[in-house]
């Protein structure tokens, strides 16, 4: 296996009141994997997946101690720019929120602001990221109409769309399929076998069953610790640590 | 008595307060309406007054209330707004920001009286602009912020949390995350809080009273270093120091006052439910 994409060394986080949401975790994701993080509630995932892009920023009054390297450079150094930042490890959240305005406007939305202004590259952008989300032949002929009058399913691929948009390396994905009828779902967890060809992909799962499913690599957090991270082959069948076992057979959680 | 006769007379004790307050704005529109109507024509609100005021017309207090309105407008939109924007998106909660805030709630409390005192001190003399159009227009200016401001930062705050979440994740700086995102969205509301406080601006006497307010100019004013006849003061003035006045022009003055200051309002009204009609969310 190449070097490590992004990798997470000794990483702390406490929230302003108090609560400690990660603990001393270190784990190395490579190119062109779906890697993925599940574990019961408050186990730190979401904090985890909020800070490869320096969300976490927006939570205020926080602890954090630890790196985090994309391709070698620390994203918490001062000259980094947390905008490009931001387009390269795109997120999209587990509440599909559309911009107010239209699909079109969504989709070239963060284009335009990182200086796109070719109308026949934006054109491209918008089209091949909708057909990358599943989205396309649903709303090619109504690209100028509210984003916010798509059903959930198609809002989900729409955020989903609106990140491919600017071509990033790494999709963050909190729960993309929470509130989906499981066809939506279906149609989500199809797409993620295409999308890890181009992309290196970081996603919380709706469920163990779903980790299962879609995993290259899955990482098990508990209480903000990493407890133990491989091969989803062998960790959803065989898993080292009792503690994996019992939240994989679903004996607590 | 029944939950049913308890509901009933709630409903109609209720009723009956409501009744109380609104009535008697009612009858002072309908009276002021009803005497100042017949005094209402085109030459009325075109011509200067003549003969010690008794005759003619009131517009060079109409068009000097229209200057203090712009002006006011001038001096205290882009310094509430850009308060409001600091408030609600940059400041945190901090020993400086209480203080502005304190400060704000302060200033909105202030009698209308001491904001004129304030301006003849501050704009008229210490500054030397004299009595002038430009010393009114900061003074209604600076009354005018803190209803402004408060409103601008409250329909700042209103626009979902999300909205911003999104727009830096894609990218956005935090001000491209406001330009784009924030304001178009807090626009109904921040519009409301403006025209309310203009429509303030247009009625009040007393912080124009030293500032910028004549007696009886003949001529228009030329520069923003003149002073100018405003309907506030002028219908003062023909109410209590002008012996042998016909009541009909007083009417007529207080009613063109009122129909400037209902129109802010009803503006204000329109534009809200306009836009927020068109709202997305």
């Amino acid at each position: 296996m190449s070097d490590a994409f992004l990798s997470v060394r000794n990483l702390y986080f406490t929230y302003d009141d108090g609560i400690e949401a990660l603990h001393n975790v270190t784990l190395d994701i490579y190119r062109n994997e779906l890697f993925v993080l599940f574990g019961p509630a408050r186990a730190g995932k979401s904090t985890l997946l909020r800070l490869c892009n320096r969300l976490s920023d927006l939570s205020e009054h926080t602890e954090r101690q630890g790196a985090i390297t994309l391709n070698g450079k620390d994203i918490f150094a001062a000259d980094i720019n947390i905008s490009a930042l931001r387009r390269r490890v795109s997120m999209v959240f587990a509440i599909p929120t559309p911009l107010p305005g239209s699909i079109h406007a969504n989709l070239v939305y963060g284009l335009k602001l990182a200086g796109i202004r070719d109308k026949g590259e934006l054109e491209r952008r918008v089209e091949r990221s909708l057909r990358q989300a599943a989205l396309w032949d649903e709303v090619k002929d109504r690209l100028d109409t509210s984003a916010l009058a798509l059903s959930g399913g198609q809002r989900q691929r729409l955020c989903l769309a609106r990140s491919l948009a600017l071509e990033p390396e790494i999709i963050l994905l909190d729960n993309p399929t929470s509130g989906l009828d499981p066809i939506s779902t279906a149609t989500v967890e199809e797409s993620l076998y295409e999308l890890k060809q181009r992309y290196t992909i970081i996603m919380v799962p709706h469920s163990v069953q779903q980790a299962a499913r879609v995993a290259d690599r899955a990482a098990f957090l508990l209480n903000g610790e990493l407890i133990e991270v491989g091969r989803a082959e062998r960790m959803f069948v065989h898993p080292q640590d009792q503690r994996t076992e019992d939240y994989i057979t679903g004996r607590f959680g | 008595m029944s939950r049913q006769q308890a509901n009933k007379l709630a409903v109609g004790v209720l009723t009956v307060v409501a009744a109380i307050v609104v009535i008697p704005i009612l009858l002072v529109i309908v009276y002021v309406v009803w005497q100042g109507l017949p005094a209402l024509s085109w030459a009325f609100l075109t011509e200067a007054p003549r003969n010690g005021m008794k005759e003619g017309g009131i517009m060079p207090a109409l068009l000097g209330t229209i200057l203090l309105t712009l002006g006011t407008a001038i001096v205290s939109f882009p310094l509430s707004i850009a308060t409001a924007i600091y408030l609600a998106e940059y400041a945190g909660d901090n020993r400086l920001t209480r203080w502005i805030r304190m400060a704000i709630v302060n200033l909105a409390g202030i009698p209308s009286i001491v904001y004129g005192l304030f301006g003849l001190g501050a704009f008229v003399l210490f500054m030397g602009f004299g009595t002038s159009i430009l010393a009114g227009s900061l003074t209604l200016g600076i009354m005018t912020m803190p209803v402004v401001i408060s409103t601008a930062e409250e329909a700042i705050l209103a626009v979902p949390q999300q909205f911003r979440t999104v727009s830096l994740s894609l990218g956005a700086s935090r001000w491209q995350t406001i330009r784009y995102q924030v304001l178009p969205h807090a626009l109904p509301g921040i519009i409301t809080g403006i025209i309310l406080g203009l429509g303030r601006a247009a009625g009040e006497t007393a912080p124009i009273l030293f500032t910028v307010a004549a007696f009886y100019v003949p001529e228009l004013p030329r520069s923003i270093f003149d002073q100018t006849m405003a309907l506030p003061y002028h219908l003062y003035v023909i109410s209590t120091q002008v012996p042998g006045m016909p009541l009909q022009i007083q009417y007529g003055a207080a009613l063109v006052l009122l129909l400037i200051v209902l129109s802010f309002t009803l503006v204000a009204t329109l534009v809200r439910t306009q836009m927020r009609r068109r709202r997305e969310w």
